[in-house]
């Protein structure tokens, strides 16, 4: 069985433990092992390394550290902590003044990094480790007739990297389209959340929230799958709030993909975290229960 | 020691040199050096007086040999072998040393600049010891030109020739003249119509008695240098005989069968399997499409071949393409440009949203004798749009994609700008820009005139086209997400229509043309010119001449330029009936060749024969082109190059490691 070392991130601890069950149960029945990196620390978020970079970058490195001791690729579910790290393990990867910095503070943990490993995030697993058509094939329940919007987010694909297509990705898609469900055209597919702007800017954050929700709506979506546990919460969590500033009356559930692929691999919904919800999953659930059981 | 006098002359070239190297102390130290009778620093040795300076001390120092350190040889090598030749010194025993391109421009560190200053300068003074007096060869220039590719740069550089009674071989790849030129409608900044101006010099060359026209024609070969190229040119097979053939055009008419034309149409109209890219077509003879041609692919049908009214019959299933053999003195390479592909920039819609339009498809569209007849509309081809978005800058001046500015894509958007408020008075025109460039006679009362017109400018670069409505008036429209860099905001323009300026790039071939050619193309692909100011036409192999856009983008008057100057250059070369040749040269020594013939088959120009009899090979001195290939493939080491052999390329080196090496244990003494 192939093994990462997993990076699970603070909100997967609690708020998203759905994506953290569902993410490390799925992988195991597509043969692939998230490992949990034994004394994780912070990514630093969205706002450490604006505060003190080297520092940030040291935090970022210590993970990256204990990963390459254990000789195992970093992965992270978080969209954030994925970009936090990715682009860490590059510039020192390129920056040798940089390594000698971060490995100076090392030293203090008796670590060292050579830059050695890659880091991916989870839905890179399943689409470039595992692959599509793998996936494909342990569907044993596929989502027939049910209508995913694939919201990437803003950091997987930005800023560009690992050449990957930021401007026009079909990834996610694809993968959408293995566990049968039919993936919509999401114009609004890659426009930012409003991530931590929600605690300095609410109204602006709002906004672009209502704006992904409705055009997610004008395109018949019955599910948003978000590949990251800061999207999940502004559009789910805050979809209430949306409605009262805005006069609107959005109700449409948000689950992580990773909870789609399960569902679709017939695992049991308790165990990958459906059921509690805020925005209740009922409806898109009656009609994919009743395609179920016809 | 040697005999030799050497006179060493340290460039300032004003500040250019003198700002980072110290050349009062390089030349004081290299006054110092073995066999150096006299060391001079000069503001500018490539002035008369600098020249003067050399000159007269050969006269009356007895200098033997020169060193000049300044600038590339490719600059001033020549001036300054001029000067030996006036002191009365062989041209060949001067040595430049390069110490502003190699040096002073790539640092500002001046003791280390000072430093490379004098290894290069002392590498002169130990190649210039071994050097040998040579003579220059002179070669006779066959006075035939070809000129390849049609459009207009290719044209007017054969019209040129051709007028001046010299005779041109013209090579085209598509089954006509007229490039991309004869694609467009209007052309800016005085909105003549393309193909009014265009038509009559396309008749010219098909008529002239000194142009053979080969379209439908490539370049596969080409040996040979100047004033002696043989080129092979493969001539594909029309299907169609050009004797017989009257360009009636019968069999177009009845060809039963449509496909889009991708190339003249810019998939936007259909053509005939058996075609004419357009009526106006020089040669008027059209070509069968084999790979849509049902005979050929089915085996039935011969709607062409039935109707032909010519007698004996034009149209030759069984024609097979024809390798033609050409001997000419020069070659101008005028083979364009390629538009660059906006389905690389995703985000602009183009090919995912339907209304939106690259600039070429909008030029065929306007066109009156293209595929709507002239009228501006959308896919549907009956819609008006009632506002239209031109985005500039579209795969160039951008990181991504090309750097480089396309040059001509305001103008061209100006002038769409300009033709959708003359056929749809009452459409709101928005032209997204990053700068406005149009330097060129009446380019900027161009965008005055337009300015008038109401065009509305936004100056900022777009970011995306989306049909995503997120307000009503939004809904069916296509959204251009653009920051409007002088208001300070984002703004959603909701437009009917969207229009793509893309970059000109060069041809997708342009590296295979340049290595087939033997001549330079840069990083983008666009051919290297000798000099990119003074030199424009000419490239660093002689008789190879660049016209056009496949140097780099232009406009159809600069373009016009560039194919009459490298016309003129041409003729001059052939009214002067020779040329003199580099005397760089190999020759193998004759008693030491063991006749082994490793170096036989190297050559790359079939100049070395062997004779059977003594068992030895020999270079044929009027082919050879110095290229050093069977100098390094030698395993005797018998073969030596003038002006590069062993003795002179060892000494430099051990010189530029002057300060380095062990003393007095010089490896070539």
């Amino acid at each position: 069985m192939k093994k990462f070392a997993y990076f699970p991130g603070c909100s997967l601890e609690k708020l998203a433990l759905s994506y953290n069950n569902s993410s490390v149960e799925t992988s195991r029945m597509l043969g692939v092992e998230l490992q949990e990196l034994e004394d994780w620390n912070c990514c630093g978020a969205t706002t450490y390394f604006h505060v003190d970079q080297l520092l940030a970058y040291t935090l970022v490195a210590r993970n990256l550290a204990m990963a390459e001791k254990e000789g195992l690729d970093l992965v992270a579910p978080c969209s954030a902590c994925y970009k936090n790290a990715y682009f860490t393990n590059k510039y020192i990867k390129e920056d040798a003044d940089l390594a000698e910095h971060i490995n100076y503070a090392l030293e203090e943990d008796d670590l060292q990094f050579q830059g050695k490993i890659n880091v991916h995030h989870v839905i890179e697993i399943f689409v470039n480790e595992i692959g599509v058509e793998e996936v494909a094939a342990k569907v044993t329940n596929p989502l027939e007739g049910l209508r995913v919007a694939p919201y990437y987010g803003c950091q997987i694909v930005r800023p560009k990297h690992n050449g990957m297509e930021s401007e026009n990705p079909q990834f996610f898609e694809a993968l959408v389209s293995a566990m049968g469900a039919e993936a919509v055209d999401f114009p609004e597919r890659l426009r930012c959340c409003g991530g931590s702007l929600i605690m300095t800017s609410r109204h602006a954050a709002l906004d672009m929230v209502r704006t992904l929700l409705q055009s997610a709506v004008n395109c018949g979506t019955d599910v948003i799958a978000t590949a990251c546990p800061l999207c999940q919460v502004n559009l789910e969590c805050y979809q209430l709030q949306v409605n009262d500033e805005f006069g609107t009356n959005f109700k449409l559930p948000v689950l992580y993909f990773t909870q789609l692929l399960g569902l679709a691999m017939g695992l049991p919904p308790k165990k990958i975290g459906i059921g509690s919800e805020l925005v209740s999953v009922a409806p898109f659930f009656k009609k994919y229960l009743s395609k179920q059981v016809s | 020691m040697s005999e030799e006098k050497i006179g060493v002359y340290i460039c300032h070239c004003g500040t250019n040199i003198a700002k980072v190297v110290d050349v009062e102390d390089v030349a004081e130290w290299a006054g110092n050096q073995p066999n150096v009778e006299v060391s001079r620093e000069y503001k500018f040795m490539c002035s008369s007086l600098g020249q003067d300076l050399i000159e007269e001390d050969i006269k009356e120092k007895g200098l033997t040999r020169i060193v000049v350190s300044s600038c590339s040889p490719h600059m001033h090598e020549k001036t300054f072998r001029t000067a030996c030749e006036r002191g009365g010194l062989n041209p060949f025993l001067v040595e430049m040393a390069n110490i502003r391109e190699h040096n002073s421009w790539t640092t500002d560190d001046k003791v280390a600049a000072t430093q490379k200053a004098k290894a290069l300068t002392n590498a002169a003074i130990e190649r210039v010891v071994h050097h040998q007096p040579l003579e220059q060869l002179p070669v006779e220039i066959n006075p035939n030109t070809l000129v390849v590719g049609g459009g207009i740069a290719g044209i007017t550089a054969a019209l040129e020739l051709a007028n001046g009674g010299r005779h041109v071989y013209l090579v085209e790849r598509e089954p006509s003249i007229g490039g991309h030129m004869a694609q467009l409608d209007k052309t800016f900044p005085t909105l003549d119509c393309s193909a009014c101006i265009l038509t009559p010099k396309m008749v010219d060359v098909g008529q002239h008695p000194n142009i053979t026209l080969l379209t439908w024609s490539e370049v596969e070969k080409v040996d040979g240098f100047i004033g002696n190229f043989t080129v092979n040119i493969r001539k594909k097979a029309r299907y169609v005989n050009e004797e017989h053939c009257t360009g009636c055009g019968i069999c177009i008419e009845k060809c039963p069968f449509n496909v889009v034309d991708d190339i003249f149409e810019a998939g936007m109209g259909d053509r005939k399997v058996i075609y004419r890219p357009f009526p106006q077509a020089v040669p008027k003879y059209p070509v069968i499409d084999k790979e849509n041609c049902v005979y050929f692919q089915k085996g039935k049908c011969k709607a062409c071949e039935k109707f032909c009214p010519t007698e004996p019959n034009s149209i030759e299933f069984d024609q097979e393409d024809e390798i033609l053999t050409v001997d000419v003195g020069n070659i101008i390479l005028a083979t364009g440009f390629q538009l660059f592909d906006s389905t690389n920039i995703p985000q602009y819609g183009y090919g995912r949203l339907q209304n939106v339009f690259t600039g070429i498809e909008f030029e065929r569209m306007v066109n009156a004798s293209g595929p709507t007849d002239g009228k501006i509309v959308l896919r549907d081809k009956k819609t008006a749009p009632k506002s239209v978005a031109i985005i500039h800058c579209v795969g160039s001046r951008d990181e991504n994609y090309h750097k480089y500015c396309s040059k001509i894509c305001c103008m061209y958007s100006l002038k769409f700008a300009h033709l959708v408020h003359e056929r749809i008075p009452d459409a709101e025109v928005y032209n997204c820009y990053i700068d406005m460039r149009t330097p060129g006679k009446g380019y900027e009362e161009f965008y005055n005139r337009l300015l008038e017109e109401g065009t509305h400018f936004i100056r900022g670069k777009v970011a995306e086209v989306t049909n995503a409505a997120r307000k009503p008036e939004e809904e069916g429209k296509l959204i251009v997400q653009v920051e409007d860099t002088l208001i300070g905001r984002q703004r959603r323009v909701p437009v009917d229509m969207v229009i793509l300026s893309p970059a000109m790039e060069a041809q997708p071939d342009s590296k295979e043309i340049s290595q087939l050619f033997k001549m330079g193309c840069d990083f983008d692909g666009f051919f290297t010119e000798r000099h990119p100011k003074l030199d424009p036409v000419a490239t660093m192999t002689d008789g190879i001449l660049i016209a056009g856009a496949c140097q780099g983008p232009k406009d159809v008057p600069d373009s016009v330029a560039q194919g009459a100057a490298a016309a003129a250059r041409v003729a001059g070369l052939i009214n002067l009936g020779t040329v003199m040749m580099e005397p760089v040269r190999a020759s193998i020594h004759q008693e030491e060749c063991s006749g082994c013939r490793i170096c036989n088959n190297m050559c790359p120009y079939n100049a070395i024969v062997f004779h059977a009899d003594r068992k030895v090979s020999e270079v044929i001195t009027a082919l050879c082109q110095g290229c050093g290939t069977c100098v390094a493939a030698c395993p005797s080491g018998i073969i030596s190059g003038a002006h590069f052999t062993n003795d002179q390329l060892f000494s430099q080196i051990e010189g530029i490691l002057w300060d380095v090496r062990p003393e007095k244990e010089l490896v070539s003494a």
